[in-house]
């Protein structure tokens, strides 16, 4: 029984937004199945009673005073943009047809 | 000697001398560049004039009174995945194609006040994803030790331009084995500080809890200058260790073992590994025990499924990460005319600035990360790495260091690998526990092996802030290998 089939891979390319060609999928899906049957060796680990790590050191959350520094300016934030409008961020329609 | 073949060290104490100027030492290397690009590709990006103008500043310093230090006007190439506002930063990606940063990394920030003159951004696996340099969307970089062969990944681009001679000293990012894997290919020097020693601020970010700048030079003093100069606690990372940054100068100075307590990791070696590889690392063992180091073996069980582990969390870390590349602010815009939604064109974006190797390991992350299969994938590779932890934890409470191989082969031939991802993950198998438990660990070049004539690196790891004993070992390695030898491994390259 193969670990993941090509429908699970579509899905997760949509959940991923990347739009891919079908050979694409076709040449992931079998790649992905051996790469997930070989990563599921972690599940012959007896692991139950351990704790998790998230990260490699113990972290404490930090904080810094909350004043005012001096940030980019519009021409900064934008100068890398796709398309700028009116000094903002132009994007695509966010919303269906119909709204 | 030519400028381009000394030391850093070298060449800072020259600049500062007065015996060369910046200019100079920044030229040579301009022109070195340019003699052997065509045939390495270390650059993604070099820039005369910008980097002229740095050493002109460093000149200028001088002149004016000012002490400089140790690595004011030593010239270094930087690794396409910082930020850099005077230069494009790409990641090796098409995503990031052209892209201008608004703002610098702390590390380049670093080497900007440290006085290192940045020639340029080297080559690099796509968001430092990878192990050849082949995953690069501007082609591979060759290795020089045999054109023909991969300098090792991600940060290939870096070890190539080192051990080619077109920059003394360059940066890498170390999230499974990027520095030390590259370093041990090329025959020279990389070193994974302590997760948290380097700032990770403005370096583009593929696992966030693995990814660790740090240092690649010919020899194990000109490593430890540079860790040195750019590390050290940043505000601006919420993960930068708050502590002293051990003295790893002075530690590559002292180059003793003498009563050292060293562990063979008992797990590496064996099936798997080119008998040329082992034969090198079992001999500087015995090396290490002649110069008055006490070698034992150290059982470490739970490394056998660090690779399986590592490639749960990096994937996961890296869904999440990239998330970010949304055609929306900055970057790569596919296919808006106007009638598509912006989830549209994000997905058509994303489709065609990411390559093969981003694209798998986004789908394998969002799919370890999925409501169902959390627990027994990314859940399970989390408790792993706890393991991962305590074997470190118990090894150094019986010795100070541990060693093994870096890779398990020498450096494989450009595209044995490239569509067979498993065998390119396994090029990490030794160099990923460090990862996982944020270690210190470095690579120092131990020999060729007998099959292909080839660079083979040891592996030094050390506890969290121990980076200084791996400099420590590393020096003693390099001095007896050395003089054993009549000169550094690199000597023995065929001359481009």
């Amino acid at each position: 029984m193969s670990a993941i089939t090509r429908d699970e891979v579509a899905h997760l390319a949509r959940l991923s937004r990347l739009a891919l060609a079908d050979e694409e999928l076709d040449h992931f899906a079998a790649q992905l199945d051996v790469i997930i049957g070989a990563v599921a060796r972690v599940a012959e680990v007896a692991a139950d009673d351990i704790p998790p790590s998230s990260h490699a050191l113990p972290l404490t959350n930090v904080y810094r005073p909350d004043e005012v520094r001096p940030g980019l300016t519009p021409e900064q934030a934008l100068a890398g943009a796709p398309a700028v409008e009116d000094e903002r961020f132009r994007v695509p329609r966010i919303l269906g047809e119909e709204a | 000697m030519s400028l381009t073949h000394k030391t850093a060290a070298e060449l800072g104490a020259l600049i500062a001398s007065g015996e060369v100027s910046a200019v100079e030492v920044a030229q040579a290397h301009l022109d070195r560049i340019a003699a052997v690009e065509p045939q390495v590709n270390a650059f993604l990006h070099v820039d005369a004039e910008t980097t002229l103008e740095q050493a002109r500043t460093v000149d200028a310093r001088r002149a004016a009174g000012e002490r400089l230090g140790p690595l004011a006007g030593v010239p270094i190439a930087h690794k396409d995945v910082f930020t850099t506002a005077d230069m494009p930063t790409t990641a090796g990606s098409k995503i990031l194609e052209g892209w201008r940063p608004p703002y610098d990394a702390t590390v380049t920030r670093r080497l900007r006040e440290a006085g290192l003159v940045i020639l340029g951004k080297t080559n690099l696996d796509e968001f430092a994803m990878g192990s050849s340099t082949e995953n690069s969307a501007y082609g591979p970089t060759r290795n020089p030790w045999d054109l023909s062969r991969i300098p090792g990944g991600s940060s290939g681009g870096s070890s190539a331009a080192v051990a080619a001679y077109e920059a003394p000293l360059s940066t890498g990012t170390d999230t499974g084995g990027s520095i030390r894997q590259p370093a041990a290919v090329t025959g020279i020097v990389g070193m994974k500080p302590t997760y948290g020693g380097s700032s990770r601020y403005g370096l583009i970010a593929f696992a966030s809890s693995l990814d660790t700048p740090g240092p690649f030079a010919r020899n194990v003093m000109d490593a430890a200058l540079l860790q040195e100069a750019f590390s050290g606690h940043d505000p601006l990372d919420s993960t930068s260790i708050d502590a002293p940054v051990p003295s790893v100068v002075e530690a590559a100075r002292q180059g003793d073992v003498a009563g050292l307590r060293i562990g063979v990791v008992k797990e590496f070696g064996g099936e798997g590994y080119q008998p040329g590889v082992l034969a090198r690392f079992h001999e500087t063992v015995e090396l290490l025990e002649s110069l008055g180091a006490k070698v034992v073996e150290v059982s470490c069980p739970s490394f056998t499924v660090a690779l399986p582990a590592y490639y749960l969390i990096a994937p996961s870390e890296c869904s999440s990460n990239l998330a970010r590349f949304d055609a929306m602010r900055y970057g790569l815009r596919v296919g808006d005319d106007g009638t598509r939604s912006a989830e549209e064109v994000m997905a058509l974006t994303r489709a065609a600035g990411f390559g093969p190797e981003v694209k798998r390991r986004i789908i394998l992350g969002t799919y370890a990360l999925s409501s169902g299969y959390y627990d027994a994938y990314y859940g399970q590779a989390q408790k792993v790495r706890t393991l991962i932890a305590r074997d470190f934890e118990a090894a150094f409470g019986q010795v100070d260091v541990l060693v093994s191989p870096t890779t398990p082969t020498t450096a494989f031939p450009i595209g044995e690998r490239a569509d067979d991802p498993m065998a390119m993950y396994l090029a990490d198998l030794c160099t990923i526990p460090a990862n996982m438990a944020g270690n210190a660990a470095i690579s120092v070049p131990c020999g060729l092996a007998d099959e292909d004539g080839l660079p083979v690196g040891l592996q030094i790891m050390a506890p969290v802030l121990g980076d200084d004993r791996c400099y420590r070992v590393a020096a003693a390695v390099e001095n007896a290998l050395e003089s054993r030898w009549g000169g550094a491994l690199l000597s023995k390259a065929p001359a481009l």
